[in-house]
């Protein structure tokens, strides 16, 4: 049972830490053009704005469960084949990036008007206050975003042991659950529980520390 | 120094600046004072081209503020400072990082041993020494718009504009602010434009004043000459000069002292001469920087008028009759 299970956690690591990653850094993007084109942003464009906002809500109100269906043929463009670990990163990035952009968005957007007015007035251009001004004050809170991000891509990566992910929330329900193995039920349930308080408190102490 | 001509500038269909014509001479302090709403942000805002203007012109020493030339703008904005009523410093760096944040903007090296030494000289002159690596919500509001006004001084401006400043100070702290304004006024030769709705600044440090009232200007001049005898009505209702509580019979007759008038017993030489009591029903006195000026009101029977407007005008004493 140990060896199954510590494989098993291994696997929810792999696949939380490559789609967090892979996520944070597509994410970022989307974020960044969400922020500058708002209507309180540097260079205001409302036609762009609503565009990326559409297709930032219409993956976001898609199930993972369907996504990760849907993107089967692109899986298996990108990494060769569309069953396993590996394969499963794809959908959980996909699925996690207009999350994260979202989040991040509100992130910077949470950034005092003031202190950009007072970048302006001393001659900043619009890359200047966007990195030292947005991003520097709004690292607090982008943290904050991405330790939201593992806990529920940690959720979502029980769902992808569907597609042959593999991971602690596969365990439960192929042994737990199938199996009537109620020992191994608890067993994940209880990692679960302790791997995300044990990131939600790193989190804290990291938000404490940065801001 | 700054020309303002004729300026205009409207948001949407409300016109927020209508014709404001101002001259601002170099190494003064310039006031620009009017209830909220009258338009003195948006006109400071235009000064250093954080706002466009519709119409009209903006120029400093003979160059015109222009927002399409982005490189000329940039550099005019370096020989301007700016603070803020919201002190506006990032959370997230230190007073020291604050007040060397303009430099990194302009591609200034902020560790070398010149740069190290001139940010903390700002921070010493402001009186921070000891909070040099402090973050901003340790400190309090007089300490945040002081660590901002070393970080508006870090680029070697000419200019230093004041946005509200110490609106959101309380009394003792923004008589130390105004100090401080006033030292690197005097000190370092920086111009200081000050736009308030605060009655208190302008009479502490500013040498002209300009009274702006629905977007346009209504008087231009000393703050004693503007205030302690304004004859606008805008001006009078801003100053809410005048107890509401005057005698009702009677005349109410204003005196006002400046300068000399100041030092003669005028009130008790009139009533000795005249044989005749007083009722003295309302009286200020104000500071304007080093001097006093004082009006009170007097009520006297509508017959004693011409006697007292006599002896007045002898005295070179400057009154009016309150209409009521």
């Amino acid at each position: 049972m140990t060896d199954i299970i510590l494989k098993a956690f291994n696997q929810t690591l792999y696949m939380v830490f490559w789609s967090t990653l892979f996520s944070v850094i597509l994410g970022f993007i989307p974020a960044i053009i969400l922020t500058l084109t708002a209507p309180d942003g540097l260079k205001p464009n409302k036609i762009v704005y609503e565009i990326l906002s559409f297709i930032v809500n219409v993956f976001r109100s898609f199930p993972f469960i369907i996504l990760l269906v849907i993107l089967i043929p692109f899986t298996r463009m990108v990494v060769g084949k569309s069953i396993g670990t590996t394969a499963s990163i794809v959908p959980l990035t996909i699925s996690a990036i207009p999350f994260i952009a979202r989040v991040f968005e509100g992130a910077l957007r949470e950034t005092n008007p003031g202190v950009i007015e007072a970048a302006r007035s001393f001659g900043a251009s619009n890359f200047q206050i966007l990195m030292r001004v947005y991003v520097k004050e709004s690292i607090p809170r982008m943290l904050n975003g991405i330790i939201l991000l593992i806990i529920s891509l940690i959720g979502y990566s029980a769902m992808a042991g569907t597609v042959g992910g593999g991971g602690i929330g596969d365990i439960a329900i192929r042994y737990g659950y199938q199996q009537y193995k109620t020992d191994y039920l608890i067993v994940c349930s209880i990692i679960l529980i302790a791997f995300v308080q044990a990131i939600q408190m790193l989190g804290n102490f990291m938000y404490k520390k940065m801001s | 120094m700054i020309k303002i001509e004729n300026v205009t500038k409207s948001f949407e269909n409300t016109d927020v600046l209508k014709g404001i014509s101002i001259d601002i001479e170099d190494h003064e302090i310039f006031g620009i004072i009017g209830q909220s709403g009258a338009g003195k942000s948006t006109l400071l805002r235009c000064i250093n081209g954080l706002e466009s203007y519709d119409s009209g012109f903006i120029t400093v020493d003979g160059k015109e503020v222009n927002l399409r030339d982005k490189k000329a703008l940039r550099q005019l904005q370096k020989r301007m400072g700016m603070i803020f009523q919201g002190f506006n410093l990032l959370e997230r760096l230190d007073v020291y990082q604050n007040v060397a944040l303009p430099m990194k903007f302009w591609g200034m090296k902020t560790n070398t041993p010149e740069a190290k030494e001139k940010i903390l000289r700002l921070i010493k002159l402001v009186g921070l020494e000891e909070k040099v690596h402090a973050k901003p919500r340790e400190l309090s509001g007089g300490q945040k718009q002081r660590v901002a006004i070393a970080r508006a001084l870090v680029l070697d401006p000419e200019f230093l504009l004041c946005d509200e400043a110490t609106s959101a100070l309380d009394p003792e702290i923004t008589k130390g602010i105004l100090a401080l304004l006033q030292k690197i006024n005097k000190e370092m030769g920086i111009t200081i434009i000050v736009v308030t709705h605060q009655m208190e600044v302008v009479k502490q440090i500013c040498k002209k004043v300009a009274f702006l009232s629905n977007g346009k200007v209504l008087s231009v001049g000393q703050p004693e000459k503007l205030f302690v005898w304004p004859k606008e009505r805008e001006i009078r209702d801003f100053l809410r000069e005048e107890s509401d509580k005057l005698p009702e019979t009677g005349l109410n007759i204003k005196l006002f002292f400046y300068g000399e008038g100041n030092q003669r017993p005028i009130v008790t030489m009139m009533s000795r001469e005249l044989n005749r009591d007083f009722n003295i029903c309302w009286a200020k006195l104000e500071d304007f920087r080093e001097d006093v000026y004082g009006s009170l009101v007097l009520n006297i029977d509508p017959d004693d008028l011409d006697s007292v407007c006599g002896f007045l005008d002898k005295h070179d004493v400057t009154w009016e009759v309150i209409k009521k």
